[in-house]
C-alpha cells in the first residue's frame, strides 16, 4: 500500500516538470475563463446574470475529454518505452500497486485542475445576489470528480497496452468518445439497462442536477476499479509474453 | 544462494534458452559469457523475477522466482542491459525513489555511500538526462547496490565504458563479490576470465561449457588467429599456408596480400609462418596474432561438445 503512495507522489510531481501538464492546466483555465466571461457579458446585456454556478461545468466536461488522455498517455507507456518498467517489475512492488499508484498520481493532479476551476463559480457568487446555489455546485463537482476518476483509470488501462504515448492518447480519446456517443443514444431511451450503462447519463441526469445518489457514484467507482483491474492484468500479461 | 534448474524460455515458438542449469554460492562471482542472442539477458530476467520461465525453476536464497517473487525481488539488485533511468530526475532523486520502493532505511546515508562507491559524488545533483553513458551506467549500478542485496545481477556492466572506467567497475564488482553473490554477463572473454570465479558459456540458448577461468583456459588453448601480410597476391599466400601442419583454416584478409590464419594445437606457429614466406622468396611484411576469437571458440566448443567443470 505504501508503494501506491510512493508511486503516486512521484507521478504527481512529474506533472510539474512536464510542459504538457502546464499546457493542460493553462488551457483549462483560459478556455473556461473565456466561456465564463462571455456568459457573464451576455447575461449583463440581457439584463441579469443567471446565478448558476455550473456554467463552467459543461464546457469543463468537454475539455476533460481531451485533458484526460493527455494526462494519462505517458503513465505506463513511457515506462515501457524507456525500459524503466523492467526496474519497477523487478522491485518489490506488486503489479496492482504500480497501476493504482500511477492512477492516483494523475487523479491528484486532476483534483488540482478541478480546484482551480472553482474560481469561476466563486466570482459568480460575488457578482450575484443572493449568490449561487452551493448545493447544486457541490453535487456537480462531486459527480465530476468521480466521473473523471473513472476516465483516468481508463486512460491508465490504455496506457498499459502501448509502448508510445501518442497511440495511447488517441486510443484513450477514442474510448472516451465512444462512451460519450453511446451515452447520447442510451440517455434518451427508456431502457433501464442502457440507461444504467450510460456514461454521461449518471452525471447529467442526476449529479449535475443536484441529485447526489450513491448509485451514480458507485457506477463510476466500479468503472474505475474495473479499469484498474484490467490494467493490472495487462501489466502482468507483459511478463508472460 | 542461486539455484537454477533446467530453465527453458520460449518467446512464441522461438527458443531463447534451453535446459539451463547452474548454481552459485555466496561470495561467488559467476559470469555468463556468450555472443549476441545467446540468452544471457533472458536468463537474468528470469532470475530477477521479471518474467517467468516456460519450463524449469529457479530460486534465490531458497525463494522461488515465480511463487515467491516478492521475496526474490527484495533480495536482488539488478542492473538491466539498457540501464533504464528517468532522464528528468536528478541522480539523488532517482536513488531516493528507488530506495523508497525498496524500503531502504537511512536512505540519505545509503545514497551517500553508494554514490561514493560508484564515483558519482560530483554529479549527484545532475539530471540523469545530462549524464554521459558511462555515468548513467554508474547510476544503474548505484541503484542495484542501494538496498544492500544478497544477490547482484548485472547485465553487461562494463559495456560502453572507457578503459579506465572498465577497470574501476571490474574492481568494484570484485569487491562486491566478496560478500555477495554476483551474476554478470559479458561477451568479453578476458573480462569473464579476470573478474569471475566461475564462468558459464552460453551459445544459442544452451550452456556449452562451464568451469573456472583456469579450466576454460585449458579448453580454449590452441585456438589462435593470425594476420599475415606479405608482398604478393593473397591467393599465393593461401596456397602456401594451406598445408602447414597445425593450421586449421586460412582465408583472405581485408586487403590484397593479407590472409587470416587460424591454428589449433597450442604452439606458437609464427616462426614457422615467417620461414615459409621467406623461403618462397616473398617479402614478409607482418605477422600479427589477433588472439582468441569468441566466435571461433563457440564453434570449437559446440563442435567438440566439451563439458568440463564439475556440477557443484
Ligand atoms: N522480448 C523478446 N521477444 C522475442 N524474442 C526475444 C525477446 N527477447 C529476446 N529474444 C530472443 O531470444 C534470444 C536470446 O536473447 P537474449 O536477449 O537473452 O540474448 P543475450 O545473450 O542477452 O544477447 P545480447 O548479447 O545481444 O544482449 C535471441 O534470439 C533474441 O532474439
Ligand atoms: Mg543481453
Amino acid at each position: 500500500m505504501r508503494n501506491v503512495w510512493i508511486i503516486a507522489r512521484r507521478e504527481f510531481r512529474h506533472y510539474f516538470v512536464s510542459p504538457l501538464a502546464y499546457a493542460v492546466l493553462t488551457m483549462v483555465f483560459l478556455i473556461l475563463g473565456g466561456i465564463f466571461f462571455i456568459n457573464i457579458y451576455v447575461g449583463m446585456q440581457m439584463g441579469g446574470i443567471s446565478p448558476d454556478g455550473r456554467i463552467v461545468i459543461q464546457p469543463l466536461v468537454t475539455i476533460l475529454l481531451f485533458a484526460t488522455p493527455a494526462l494519462t498517455m505517458r503513465l505506463l507507456a513511457d515506462e515501457q518505452r524507456m525500459g524503466t518498467m523492467e526496474l519497477l517489475l523487478t522491485a518489490p512492488v506488486r503489479d496492482w500497486e504500480l497501476v493504482v499508484g500511477k492512477w492516483l498520481g494523475s487523479f491528484f493532479f486532476m483534483l488540482l485542475i478541478l480546484a482551480t476551476t472553482w474560481i469561476y463559480p466563486f466570482i459568480l457568487d460575488l457578482m450575484t445576489d443572493p449568490g449561487i446555489d452551493q448545493g447544486m455546485l457541490v453535487s456537480a463537482y462531486v459527480g465530476l470528480t468521480f466521473m473523471v476518476a473513472s476516465m483516468l483509470a481508463m486512460g491508465v488501462l490504455i496506457s498499459s497496452l502501448f509502448k508510445n504515448q501518442v497511440p495511447a492518447f488517441f486510443a484513450t480519446l477514442g474510448l472516451l468518445l465512444f462512451l460519450w456517443i453511446l451515452g447520447g443514444f442510451a440517455g434518451s431511451g427508456g431502457n433501464p439497462v442502457t440507461r444504467y450503462l450510460s456514461f454521461l447519463g449518471h452525471f447529467y441526469d442526476n449529479l449535475f442536477r443536484g441529485v447526489l445518489h450513491l448509485t451514480d457514484l458507485i457506477y463510476y467507482l466500479s468503472l474505475t476499479i474495473l479499469a484498474l483491474f484490467l490494467g493490472t492484468q495487462a501489466v502482468e500479461a507483459r511478463r508472460w509474453r | 544462494m542461486i539455484q537454477v534448474e533446467s530453465l527453458t524460455k520460449l518467446y512464441g515458438s522461438h527458443v531463447a534458452i534451453q535446459d539451463v542449469s547452474f548454481k552459485a554460492k555466496k561470495g561467488e562471482i559467476l559470469g555468463l559469457l556468450g555472443p549476441n542472442g545467446a540468452g544471457k539477458t533472458t536468463t537474468m530476467r528470469i532470475l530477477t523475477a521479471y518474467m517467468p520461465p516456460t519450463e524449469g525453476s529457479a530460486s534465490i536464497a531458497g525463494f522461488d522466482v515465480v511463487a515467491q517473487s516478492l521475496d526474490v525481488r527484495r533480495r536482488v539488485g539488478y542492473m538491466p542491459e539498457t540501464v533504464p533511468l528517468y532522464p528528468e530526475m536528478s541522480v539523488v532523486e532517482y536513488l531516493a525513489y528507488m530506495g523508497a520502493l525498496r524500503r531502504v532505511e537511512d536512505i540519505d546515508e545509503r545514497i551517500e555511500t553508494v554514490v561514493e562507491e560508484v564515483g558519482l559524488v560530483e554529479r549527484s545533483q545532475s539530471f540523469i538526462g545530462n549524464l554521459s553513458k558511462g555515468l548513467r551506467q554508474r547510476v544503474g549500478l548505484a541503484q542495484a547496490l542501494l538496498h544492500e542485496p544478497d544477490v547482484l545481477i548485472l547485465d553487461e556492466p562494463t559495456i560502453g565504458l572507457d578503459p579506465a572506467q572498465i577497470i574501476e567497475v571490474r574492481k568494484l564488482i570484485q569487491e562486491l563479490g566478496r560478500k555477495r553473490t554476483v551474476v554478470l554477463s559479458t561477451h568479453i572473454l578476458p573480462e569473464a576470465q579476470q573478474v569471475c570465479d566461475r564462468v558459464l558459456i552460453l551459445n544459442k540458448g544452451r550452456i556449452v561449457a562451464k568451469g573456472t577461468p583456469a579450466d576454460l583456459q585449458k579448453q580454449l588453448e590452441g585456438v589462435d588467429r593470425f594476420v599475415v601480410q606479405a608482398g604478393c597476391k593473397s591467393s599465393k599466400l593461401l596456397k602456401l599456408f594451406k598445408d602447414i601442419p597445425g593450421v586449421s583454416e586460412v582465408q583472405k584478409g581485408l586487403q590484397e596480400g593479407m590472409i587470416e590464419v587460424s591454428s589449433e594445437g597450442g604452439q606458437d606457429l609464427r616462426p614457422l609462418f615467417a620461414r615459409r614466406v621467406v623461403e618462397a622468396g616473398i617479402d614478409l611484411l607482418e605477422i600479427r596474432s589477433t588472439g582468441l576469437d569468441l566466435e571461433k571458440i563457440f564453434v570449437k566448443l559446440t563442435k567438440d561438445d566439451i563439458q568440463t567443470g564439475e556440477e557443484q
